[in-house]
């Protein structure tokens, strides 16, 4: 009898263990200080493998009358060049509306827009073929700037507008008003590893597609189509990407698409790897957003009457412009509860990269506009803006007044005041405000700023019937557990997040559990991991399936030893039933031999949620996630240069599932999207060519731009809804944390004008940017 | 004739001999060794995912430097170790010091950067067991200023870096990589041909200039760091290639004179370092803002010279400190001041079989004073909108001498001759500046492109001379730390 031991087990695991809550490092952590990780070009490739380079358009818009590809062809190592013409099936890798080809058949529409593939024996000798196409283009009048495309009513999508209440009437009766512009501009995602596709043609007409994607089953539906396959035949795999920052969810698939053509065309392997200039010239950005608003208010600052229209850059095709700018409609309540409101939105159809996902999705681009008319409120009422904000919360009270969206969802789960007052508190807020402002007042050319700004962020998808996941969990005879889930690995954890989840559940270790390759012959019809939901879709159906296995495996031992399967529990490595713990791997092997199943799909579709896209209403999001931060730059005010001293950042991840990997996105997401709003300046020439298309003049932030003082804190706080273990999405919301370096930069700006003017500072503040807003501010 | 590519790499010798002589050195691990730890994220050495370490000879140690293998070509690796991310784990096993602290830290995201990251980290290491120090921020800063992330915002990673020391690793063994090296030292010419061009690497200045004369089509190469992108980006065919790399005259550093003497092939690390121990205050700043460190690694002060780019960042201050350029051909020497050498854009005063043998920079001298700046997007690692440098001999108010360049206004690095003009003799009071100021305006013309306007260039290089004035100006000059928002910790 080993009962006595096996008891004592029982009592440790009741104090010590749970792998869920905890700080575990990201499971390719070891594998990638090694180097050991492979990425889509470090696997070994088949033999006979064939390099695939694109040739891109020079001209923004332009018919194609001739192209003259035989000096391409006689190129050293050319193997097969493919035109438009070569596509069996559909020239298409639009995702919602077809308008986007994947090779442009007789009209070009930006400059940098792929034409043809060309497929050499080596990846230098395709780049260096793709170059030498001879093309007769017959230029077409090119819309280069959303402006331009407005005046010409070229949009991809008609306009979208949200109202509540009575703007019109409101405004005129609030006794303070204000109205004004901002320019925001795009962000490239700047994943370290670029697009990558390789195409390995199989039996029967097949194909396997092994890619760098946010999105396989996309790529699979891609490739079906451009090849005339059903999606049976196509298989996609990702194991993990390079970064992904919604990059990958959609544009992946020109990648995926040409790849496939290309190795169906030559019958064998073809690896199509994006040169970085190359991917930054043909792939879409975050959309940058041109605003008009006008706002009510009274003495305290709160909003009476709230208008603005958001006119923004789609590019030349829709892409997600829709899904984009409906979510920047959403949140530009950020925090803030808006009775009249009326809120355009139009995606103006330029002649550039087709714009797409970017972490928050058209979120933060939704929220920066409020949040850029508060900060006017409080400076045209000499109010510190902190008091405007938290004049404008959304009520304390979730049956209360004040606390339904503009869109009619209901706010049940705010933490925004208790969050806020404790960051106010730990950041020592007031105390650096008045601080920065005696600095100021001796300090002729240097000036400080400090702003703090909170977060609201809806997490689900927009579009309802993505909110849905697969898992598949396998325990094998040894004990040993694998799990394959819809969600794709892009470095935040969401592996790691559910084989912590498939762990709790099944009580086990971690290193016994181990994630696979997402693959769309695994799990069928998966959503994007995107807007946030990876760990909260995906561990819901892992853990489902863990759930199931766990029944039947409690059903067994439950019989076995007289006991109520309800009873039975899973942990510390055994399942515990009637006072006795017997291991797991045990319970395992004996379950094999009375013919048990042990493994299972297990299933997840968010309840709940309803959108109407015609008066843009309903439930959008499962729950809210929060947060605030408070920055404090330093600005130089005979150039524009300015430096982050110190950064404070608190944020609502539920009950995290891993805190550290947690605190890592949200430091991860505040220096990104610090770069988005001053560092990465995205710059078109005349021509329409963007000439920021490497890193050597697209400057995402460095290691210098961590602030040496940089407080990242996870807020206590468990989901109200019932997410995964109550915890809340991290991927996006954090992004929106670094608006108080913004406005902070344009604290410190106008203090120039004595704190009287509002700066008006534009997005990226760029040195010259802020330059400029002081040059304004000082000429009042 | 051509001898193999010969390089110590995984503890054996490598050699190289069907490889083009600008196969990169990323090129040669990733596609022909299969040994995919190293990373390309952009090709042209800006990212740092693909940073590896490099040792070499250099009078009689053993010297260790982080570099971008994607723009390095194969051929320099001769006669030099390479070391990549696979060679961090430790013989039993484990993970390296660095690794373990990116680990433990949660240093890694997607991963992608990483290997590249743990190679800076460990050049870091590797300094820091030979001083026996612990890394501070700025120290941290440098080893990464050429490693982006986009995922984790750094701060682990510097958390990591910070903490490295915590764990021990068996000290590096210079002593066998140095008896390893030696043996693949040569006393001759290392002329490496595959395909249709030839890589030279002369021994003696004698044989670089006769090669020079031989072959003036023959493109020249130090540190690789612009060149190579003409290969990786503009997919340029260099021909033969003369590589100044191994050449003992140009790697030195003289002083004498009251003038430092900088050879051509001295790398920007090497040069900053003799250069900041006499001008540590002045140039500090400029030092790790210039490039990163791989490619300070790589680079030298001679290339950023000869290439001439108007946006190169040494020449502004090398011309406020009216330093000289040495050249060398078949007939000799030439001393040129170097605003001379700069004709117009991409032309310079030098003859086919000349070279840029040496930079001479006059030491400080009692009385002037001199600064530099840069305006830039990002403070690590990134191409100058505006360069300035200023100097300026003071009477007690009157300006005896003064010398003002810039990068970035003009079609070359470029003096202010009109601004000087009106500054010598004069006052050095706010009214004066102003004037001066407004002269600025006649002197540079600047463009608009991706990196700054032209209006703001104009009046940010004003600005700049203003700072400068409140930082010297006879009464109430102001320290940096009042004027420089990167001055402020």
């Amino acid at each position: 009898m080993n009962q006595p031991t096996e008891a004592r087990l029982l009592a440790e695991s009741d104090i010590m263990w749970a792998e869920v809550g905890q700080s575990r490092p990201h499971e390719s952590a070891q594998l990638h200080v090694l180097g050991t990780a492979n990425y889509v070009d470090d696997i070994r490739e088949v033999q006979g493998t064939l390099h695939a380079a694109l040739g891109l358009s020079q001209k923004a818009h332009a018919k194609i009358r001739a192209i003259d590809l035989e000096a391409v062809r006689n190129s050293p190592g050319v193997v097969a060049v493919c035109t438009a013409a070569d596509i069996p099936g559909a020239n298409d890798c639009g995702p919602i509306i077809h308008d986007d080809p994947i090779l442009a058949d007789g009209l070009v529409q930006y400059v940098g827009q792929p034409m043809f593939i060309v497929v050499a024996d080596s990846h230098d000798n395709a780049r260096r073929a793709a170059r030498k196409a001879v093309v007769d283009y017959e230029e077409l009048p090119a819309l280069l700037t959303p402006q331009q495309a407005r005046d010409a009513n070229s949009f991809v999508l008609p306009p979208m507008q949200l109202r509540r209440g009575q703007f019109e009437q409101a405004y005129a009766a609030a006794p303070h008003k204000l109205q004004g512009k901002l320019a925001v501009g795009g962000q490239e995602q700047f994943y370290l590893e670029g697009q990558i596709s390789y195409a390995i043609p199989k039996e029967d007409g097949g194909m396997l597609v092994l890619c760098s994607t946010q999105h396989p089953t996309e790529m699979q539906h891609t490739v079906a189509h451009a090849l005339d396959l059903l999606s049976h035949k196509v298989q996609v795999e990702c194991r993990r990407m390079g970064g992904g920052f919604g990059g990958k969810e959609t544009q992946s698939a020109l990648w995926a698409g040409a790849a496939a053509i290309a190795a169906n065309y030559v019958k064998g392997p073809v690896k199509l790897r994006a040169d970085r200039d190359d991917d930054m010239m043909v792939t879409g950005k975050r959309h940058c957003f041109w605003y008009e608003y006008e706002a009510g208010y009274d003495d305290e600052g709160r909003i009476l009457a709230a208008k603005v229209e958001m006119l923004t850059r789609a590019g030349f095709s829709a892409d997600l412009s829709g899904p984009v700018a409906t979510r920047a409609v959403c949140h530009f309540d950020n925090a803030y509860y808006l009775s009249d409101v009326d809120i355009v939105a139009m995606c103006a159809r330029t002649n550039t990269q087709s714009n797409t996902a970017f972490r928050g999705f058209g979120g933060p681009q939704g929220a920066i506009a409020i949040e850029y008319i508060i900060d006017e409120i409080a400076r045209n009422l000499g109010r510190d803006a902190l008091d405007v904000r938290k004049a404008n919360f959304y009520g304390r009270d979730p049956d209360g007044a004040r606390n339904t969206t503009p869109y009619g969802q209901p706010v049940k789960d705010n933490v925004i005041h208790e969050l806020v007052a404790q960051l106010e508190s730990d950041s020592s807020y007031r105390a650096r405000r008045a601080a920065a402002r005696e600095f100021n007042a001796m300090s002729p050319v240097l000036k400080k700023g400090i702003a703090l700004t909170p977060v609201k962020f809806g997490v689900a998808f927009n579009t309802v019937h993505q909110n849905q996941a697969g898992a598949l969990v396998h325990v094998y005879v040894d004990g040993s557990v694998l799990v394959n889930h819809g969600g794709t690995e892009m470095g935040q954890g969401v592996n790691t997040k559910v084989a912590q989840v498939v762990a709790q559940q099944l009580g086990v270790d971690l290193s016994l559990v181990q994630v696979s390759a997402t693959d769309t012959a695994k799990i069928a019809n998966t959503s994007p991991t995107a807007a946030s939901t990876g760990a909260d879709l995906n561990g819901k159906a892992a853990q489902d399936a863990a759930r199931q296995i766990c029944e039947r495996l409690a059903q067994m031992v439950a019989k076995e030893y007289g006991a109520d399967p309800a009873d039975v529990q899973f942990r510390n490595n055994h399942v515990h039933v009637g006072g006795r713990a017997l291991p797991f791997k045990q319970v395992v092997a004996k379950a094999y031999l009375a013919r048990v199943q042990l493994w299972s799909d297990g299933f997840y579709a968010t309840p709940n949620l309803c959108w109407d896209s015609k008066t843009m209403t309903g439930t959008p999001f499962s729950y809210f996630a929060y947060g605030a931060a408070v920055s404090e730059v330093i600005v130089d005010t005979l150039t524009g240069e300015w430096k982050l001293l110190r950064a404070d950042a608190l944020y609502d991840a539920g009950n995290s599932l891993n805190p550290a990997i947690d605190k890592g996105q949200v430091e991860g997401a505040f220096i990104q999207g610090m770069g988005w709003l001053t560092t990465e300046e995205l710059w078109w020439n005349q021509m329409g060519k963007l000439m920021t298309h490497a890193p050597s003049t697209y400057k995402i932030p460095a290691v210098s731009d961590c602030p040496e003082d940089f407080r990242v804190s996870l807020y206590k706080n468990a989901n109200v809804t019932d997410s995964i273990h109550r915890s809340k999405a991290v991927g996006e919301p954090p992004l929106l944390l670094p608006f108080s370096v913004f406005f902070a930069i344009r604290d410190a700006v106008a203090s120039v004008g004595d704190y009287r003017v509002n700066p008006p500072l534009q997005a990226p503040a760029t040195y010259e940017a802020i330059f400029n807003a002081v040059t304004a501010v000082s000429e009042g | 004739m051509s001898d193999p590519i010969r390089f110590m790499y995984k503890g054996a010798v490598h050699s190289v001999n069907e490889s083009a002589p600008t196969q990169t050195i990323l090129q040669h691990l990733r596609e022909d060794l299969h040994c995919t730890g190293t990373k390309e994220g952009c090709a042209e050495g800006d990212c740092g995912a693909c940073t590896v370490v490099v040792a070499e000879l250099q009078g009689g140690e053993v010297q260790m430097k982080a570099v971008n293998a994607c723009i390095q070509f194969l051929p320099t690796l001769d006669g030099k170790a390479l070391f990549t991310v696979e060679d961090l784990q430790q013989p039993d096993g484990g993970l390296h010091p660095v690794q373990q602290a990116l680990v433990d830290c949660h240093g890694s995201q997607c991963g992608f950067c990483t290997p590249g990251i743990a190679m800076s980290l460990w050049g870091l290491y590797l300094k820091q067991q030979t001083c026996g120090t612990t890394p501070c921020r700025r120290d941290i800063n440098d080893a990464l200023s050429g490693n982006l992330c986009r995922c984790t915002g750094y701060r682990p990673i510097i958390e990591a870096a910070a903490r490295m020391g915590e764990f021990d690793a068996p000290e590096f063994d210079r002593a066998g990589l140095l008896a390893s090296l030696a043996p693949l030292q040569r006393d001759a010419m290392f002329i490496y041909a595959a395909g249709e061009s030839r890589f030279y690497a002369p021994r003696t200045l004698s044989q670089l200039l006769e090669i020079r004369a031989d072959l003036p089509e023959a493109r020249l190469l130090a540190g690789s760091t612009d060149v190579g992108l003409w290969v990786t980006k503009q997919m340029r065919i260099l021909g033969d290639i003369i590589y100044l790399g191994a050449v003992p005259e140009l790697r030195a550093i003289t002083e004498r004179d009251d003038m430092l003497e900088i050879g051509a092939g001295v790398t920007l690390t090497d040069a900053f370092d003799a250069l900041c121990r006499h001008y540590g205050p002045e140039l500090d700043e400029m030092r790790q803002r210039f490039a990163s460190l791989p490619i300070r690694n790589a680079g030298t002060l001679g290339g950023n010279v000869a290439n001439g780019s108007p946006i190169g960042d040494s020449m502004p201050w090398l011309i406020a400190l009216g330093s000289q350029v040495v050249l060398h051909g078949a007939r000799g020497r030439r001393v040129l001041a170097l605003e001379d050498f700069y004709l117009d854009y991409q032309k310079k005063d030098l003859h086919a079989d000349e070279i840029v043998e040496s930079v001479r920079v006059p030491l400080p001298l009692a009385g002037r004073q001199f600064r530099t700046y840069k305006l830039a997007k990002r403070f690590d690692q990134d191409i100058s909108a505006v360069c300035a440098a200023f100097c300026i001999e003071l009477d007690t108010d009157v300006v005896r001498d003064v010398r003002i360049a810039f990068g970035g206004m003009a079609a070359i690095p470029k003096r202010a001759a009109r601004a000087e003009a009106v500054l010598r003799g004069a006052i050095w009071s706010e009214a004066v500046l102003r004037q001066a100021k407004d002269a600025l305006a006649e002197d540079y013309a600047p463009l608009s492109d991706m990196r700054a306007s032209s209006a703001y260039r104009m009046q940010a290089a004003q600005n700049l001379l203003h700072r400068f004035w409140l930082e010297t100006r006879p009464e109430h000059a102001m320290p940096a730390v009042l004027v420089n928002a990167f001055a402020w910790q």
